[in-house]
């Protein structure tokens, strides 16, 4: 087994430069608030990303212009909204290397990864006949998922066990924040059936190989499905070539709007996959007691779409294309080893998962000894620094890593390296201000 | 850059009460003894409840148990032990809370907690009443942060929890 080949190219890309960054400022209005007293600061693009002018304005030209219900009428407006709907699908899989009708819309990831959690379940419950049988899960077959997986990938997995009987496992975490691969060989066997993994961690922020558990899969016919939430908006990813069966992302973690999610599924599966929500948009021939379903991607989109998000979400991938994920990438390992070394500079911080030297998204995940989270994240609030405080929706990984709570410092193509120090200035302050000494 | 603003919501009494924990069990509280449902507590009998309360925003939570003897609003609260794991502001006023109410009667603590309540979600609009809260009143800065009302909050309604069905 090799490390995947792309990490050499990226890391050959040119970050983006300071004036750069300075120049896409311009473009994200919401980087002008200023909070209690100082210019907002905002680090937590992990959880939500801003949108340039460009997102906010495709979807405004799109409700002046060409608002419509797509795949249903037969009027101009109609056929024009839908094309635009349909267009933004195929700028969206060019993005992640897939087929067009390989993109499903749906709301969010976690939607995502319950459509398939359920239509797995629903396909084991017998429907979906012959095509559906090799998605058939039952006692003696097992789902493994990792310990640092974000609640939604691992909540619908857990049901989806209990719904069939299945038994869910999962790859340990190490006390460095990473996989445990050799485990990861043990875990992943002749019964495992599906393998659901995180590409980035959302709370260590390193990049996991893909190629190393794919492979594992591979060997034992399991199917795997990437959550790249954490990936998709800060590294190129090409769906093709990781040969994943199944991905999914967020567009509102990608400059998108909220609303709008994709499920990537090789045709092959998506073809043999009986759908989760049914309804109107999704079937051809219907009676009073049986429906014959639409191809994919359409089977699994019942209902009226969330059309405008779509299209803003492509306006979205073309503002990150124009920029060029390779430099994003490049200029997001530079923050992030500036947050490192200047976290590991700071009495009493303990940053959860490895060091430097490990290829990694832009954010860090830290314990100040003796000041809670919480605490320390009204510290910088007061100073106009948006950070997220908590589990970041990952309890196993936290408790793993002896911590109940951590707080989150995470960039994006905006963020300036001024930023993370007036960050790191700020966080200096706070453990004095609490009135403790390490 | 301290800001006064910082300072008014966590004032020297907080910080100090979020590092000494008055009355705090370092590890868990020991299991309450079993009274089985059918039994008529004796008249003056000290009787134990207890209530743990999650702050699913942030997983801080709090464990309150009090010992209650008599009945109605002259039942005194003899005991009161506490663990939790929280913010600042969630530990300090579970301590605070431990010196505040011990041996008050409920109907005097229940006078406090409502006093308290209405402070915190005023948004700032009500001047802490230093007679009756005593030390708590030092939490008037959390109103300002509606965020944060729920962490200064965890202990009591864990309190009240535990109290009210056995002091009925
Ligand atoms: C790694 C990871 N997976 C899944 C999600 C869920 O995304 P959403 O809430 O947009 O469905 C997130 C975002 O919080 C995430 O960071």
């Amino acid at each position: 087994m090799t490390l995947s080949a792309p990490s050499s190219t990226r890391a050959t890309a040119r970050p983006l430069t300071d004036e750069e960054v300075a120049r896409i400022r311009n473009d994200f209005p919401i980087l002008e608030t200023r909070v209690n007293g100082h210019p907002l600061n905002y680090l937590d693009s992990g959880a939500t990303s801003q949108n340039p002018v460009s997102v906010m304005e495709a979807e405004q030209e799109f409700y002046e212009q060409r608002n419509a219900a797509v795949h249903r009428g037969a009027h101009t407006l109609a056929f024009g909204a839908t094309e635009t709907f349909e267009a933004a699908r195929a700028t969206v899989a060019a993005f992640i290397g897939a087929r067009t009708d390989e993109v499903v819309w749906t709301s969010n990831a976690t939607e995502a990864i319950n459509l398939v959690a359920y239509s797995l379940s629903n396909a084991s419950l017998g429907l979906g006949g012959e095509a559906a049988k090799r998605f058939r899960l039952g006692a003696g077959d097992e789902i493994v998922v990792t310990e640092m997986e974000h609640h939604a990938n691992l909540i619908p997995w857990q049901q989806l066990a209990l719904r069939t009987g299945a038994t869910l496992r999962f790859i340990p975490v190490q006390d460095d924040g990473t996989l445990d691969l050799a485990a990861a060989g043990t875990v992943i066997g002749a019964r495992t059936r599906l393998l659901a993994f995180t590409h980035a961690s959302n709370v260590v922020g390193t990049i996991n190989p893909v190629a190393e558990l794919v492979a594992l899969a591979r060997t034992v016919g399991a199917l795997v499905l990437l959550d790249a939430c954490q990936s998709v908006p800060h590294l190129p990813v090409d769906v093709a070539a990781l040969d994943v069966d199944f991905a999914v992302f967020s567009g509102h973690k990608m400059l998108g709007p909220t609303g709008i999610g994709v499920l990537y599924g090789k045709t092959e599966l998506l073809a043999g996959l009986p759908p989760f929500l049914t309804g109107g948009s999704m079937i051809t021939t219907v009676d009073m007691h049986t429906a014959e379903f639409l191809a994919p991607p359409q089977r699994f989109e019942a209902g009226t779409q969330r059309i405008s998000q779509a299209i803003a979400l492509a306006a979205a991938v073309d503002y990150l294309t124009e920029t060029g994920m390779e430099r994003i990438m490049a200029r997001e390992a530079e923050l992030g080893n500036r947050l490192l070394v200047g976290l590991g500079d700071i009495p009493g911080v303990r940053v959860l998962g490895p060091g430097l030297g490990v290829e990694r998204i832009g954010l860090a995940s830290f314990d100040l000894v003796g000041v809670h989270a919480h605490d320390v994240g009204q510290y910088l609030d007061e100073a106009g620094i948006a950070v997220r405080v908590g589990h970041h929706c990952a309890q196993p990984l936290h408790r793993r890593l002896g911590v109940t709570a951590s707080t989150r410092a995470s960039t994006y193509l905006y963020t300036t390296t001024d930023e993370v120090d007036q960050f790191l200035a700020t966080l200096r302050e706070v453990a004095p201000f609490f009135g403790v000494r390490s | 850059m301290t800001s006064t603003a910082l300072q008014q919501l966590y004032q020297q009494i907080i910080l100090d009460h979020a590092k000494s924990r008055h009355g705090a069990s370092a590890g868990e509280l020991p299991p309450l003894p079993i009274v089985p449902a059918s039994a008529v507590p004796a008249f003056n009998e000290l009787r134990l409840a207890e209530s743990h309360q999650v702050n699913t925003t942030c997983g801080d939570d709090v464990t309150v148990r009090v010992g209650v003897r008599g009945a109605g609003d002259d039942a005194v609260i003899e005991e009161f032990a506490w663990r939790g794991d929280g913010c600042s502001i969630s530990m300090a006023s579970a301590s605070v809370l431990h010196d505040t109410v011990r041996g008050v009667s409920v109907g005097q603590a229940r006078a406090m907690l409502d006093t308290y309540r209405e402070m915190l979600r005023s948004r700032g609009t009500i001047e802490p009443d230093e007679e009756i809260l005593g030390d708590a009143a030092a939490f008037s800065g959390v109103s300002r942060y509606p965020a944060r009302v729920k962490c200064a909050m965890l202990a009591w309604v864990a309190f009240e929890a535990a109290v009210m069905p056995v002091a009925g």
